[in-house]
This record gives C-alpha cells, structure tokens and sequence, in this order.
C-alpha cells in the first residue's frame, strides 16, 4: 500500500492553485473541471511521480469550523519536506507569506508554519543530518 | 466556558510557577515571543520530553494568564502568547535582595531533577 494522494481544504481553489505553483512551487499534476469545482492536484517538482496533493473545496459545513478551531491553536493541515528551511522561509517571507512560526530548532528537526491564505497552515520541516 | 471562568478566577503566582512544565512553558516563551499552543506543545515534546496532552498544556496556559505570567493576542487567525514577568516584581518587592548579597545561587531545578 502507498500513500498517493492527501489534501487540503481550500477556500477557493483558483487562489488555492496559484499559490500552491506559483508562490511555493508546486506543479500541476491534474486539472479536471468537475462542474462548479474541479479535481485539482499539485505534485512536487522533485517528485512528479510522487504524493499528489488534492486542493478540495471546503464547501462542507464541517470544514470551516474545523479549520477554524485549528489555525487558532497554531496547527498545520499538511507538512512538507525541504532541504534548507532558512533558505525557503527567506524565499516565502520575500513572497509575502506569513509566517505563524519562524524556523524553530526541535532537536532532530527544525520546523516553521505558514499560512497557505486559504484557510491553512501549512508546515515546513527539515531533518538535521546525523553528524 | 472553563477558560473564561478560570480567567476570571485570581490565580496567584506562587501557585502558577509551583509546577515544573508551567516553568517550562515561561522558559519557552521567553526563548521565543508569540507562539502558539501547536509549537508550545513542539517544543516541550521535543525539547524536554513533556508529553502532555494539547488539552493540559492549554490548561496550564490558563493558569499562567490567569497569574498575569502571560499574555494572549490574536495575529491573523491564530493565538499566540507572550511571557510577562510584570507580576514577579511583586515578589523581589516582598522578599528584597540586598544589593552586596550573592546572588549567584542555582535555581531549583537542579534539586528537583
């Protein structure tokens, strides 16, 4: 079994498109108009073949109370891996994104949240190499 | 509402700062200003190895707010908390250091570990 697609909840998947590719990066892996809404996925431009991500509609009444009650204790819908993080946290923050939570060292792992500006939090994190 | 009933309550500082994750949590904050409770909690798992549960760290945040320790401010649709040490005055007030004395004594920690 593999892990092939996740996702997240997104409060206009137009906005939610442009800034998942053009503001982080991310590559168009399909883009079907499904009547009102289309099944959008982004996959890493490292790992095309990799985890799609699904930008859904949060058009569920669940949805934004969840979300809601989330971002307010500062926790992310999704994490995503990178290299260097002072490097992308630099590179976003020149984007205009905002950062919840900067580049925090946790030991085996330094992490930072943003805000994806469609209802998320998003986090970034990078492994330390073992030296 | 058990938060803005807690909030109303006087917690008093002695009581605030007589548990160790609650020191934990002012230690934190003071590291870094504005953080939420997802990287409170990150940081005292990974940091320290306090696995409480997200539920009694908010709890112990409504101790510290309640004794004046910390502060909350809503930055976009998060909440954050700040470290304010405004009402440990009130201690070095009540029980004054004199200036020539040596104040070079450990905390408690070290006792407790």
């Amino acid at each position: 079994m593999r892990i092939h697609l996740t996702g997240v909840f997104v409060d206009d998947q137009q906005k939610a498109l442009r800034f998942y590719t053009e503001t982080l990066g991310f590559r168009v892996k399909h883009n079907i108009p499904l009547g009102e809404h289309a099944w959008i996925t982004v996959v890493s431009e490292e790992d095309p073949e990799g985890t799609e991500l699904l930008l859904e509609p949060d058009g569920h009444p669940a949805v934004r109370p969840f979300l809601t009650a989330l971002v307010e204790d500062g926790i992310p819908s999704a994490s995503f891996a990178v290299d260097d993080i002072e490097a992308e946290h630099e590179r976003l923050v020149a984007k205009g994104v905002r950062f919840v939570q900067p580049p925090t060292d946790l030991g085996s792992v330094i992490c930072a949240v943003f805000d994806d500006s469609c209802g998320n939090l998003i986090q970034i994190s990078e492994e330390k190499r073992q030296t | 509402m058990q938060a803005n009933t807690c909030l109303r309550l006087h917690v008093d500082i002695y009581r605030a700062i007589a548990d160790r994750t609650r020191r934990t949590i002012l230690d934190e904050l003071v590291d870094r200003s504005g953080q939420s409770l997802f990287e409170l909690c990150a940081r005292l798992i990974m940091k320290h190895g306090i696995h409480s549960s997200r539920q009694a760290i908010s709890q112990h945040l409504d101790v510290l707010e309640a004794a004046g320790l910390i502060r909350t401010r809503r930055e976009g649709r998060s909440k954050l908390h700040w470290f304010d040490g405004a009402p440990l005055k009130a201690i070095g007030e009540r029980w004054p250091i004199p200036a020539d004395e040596d104040t070079s004594h450990s905390t408690d920690e070290g006792i407790e570990k």
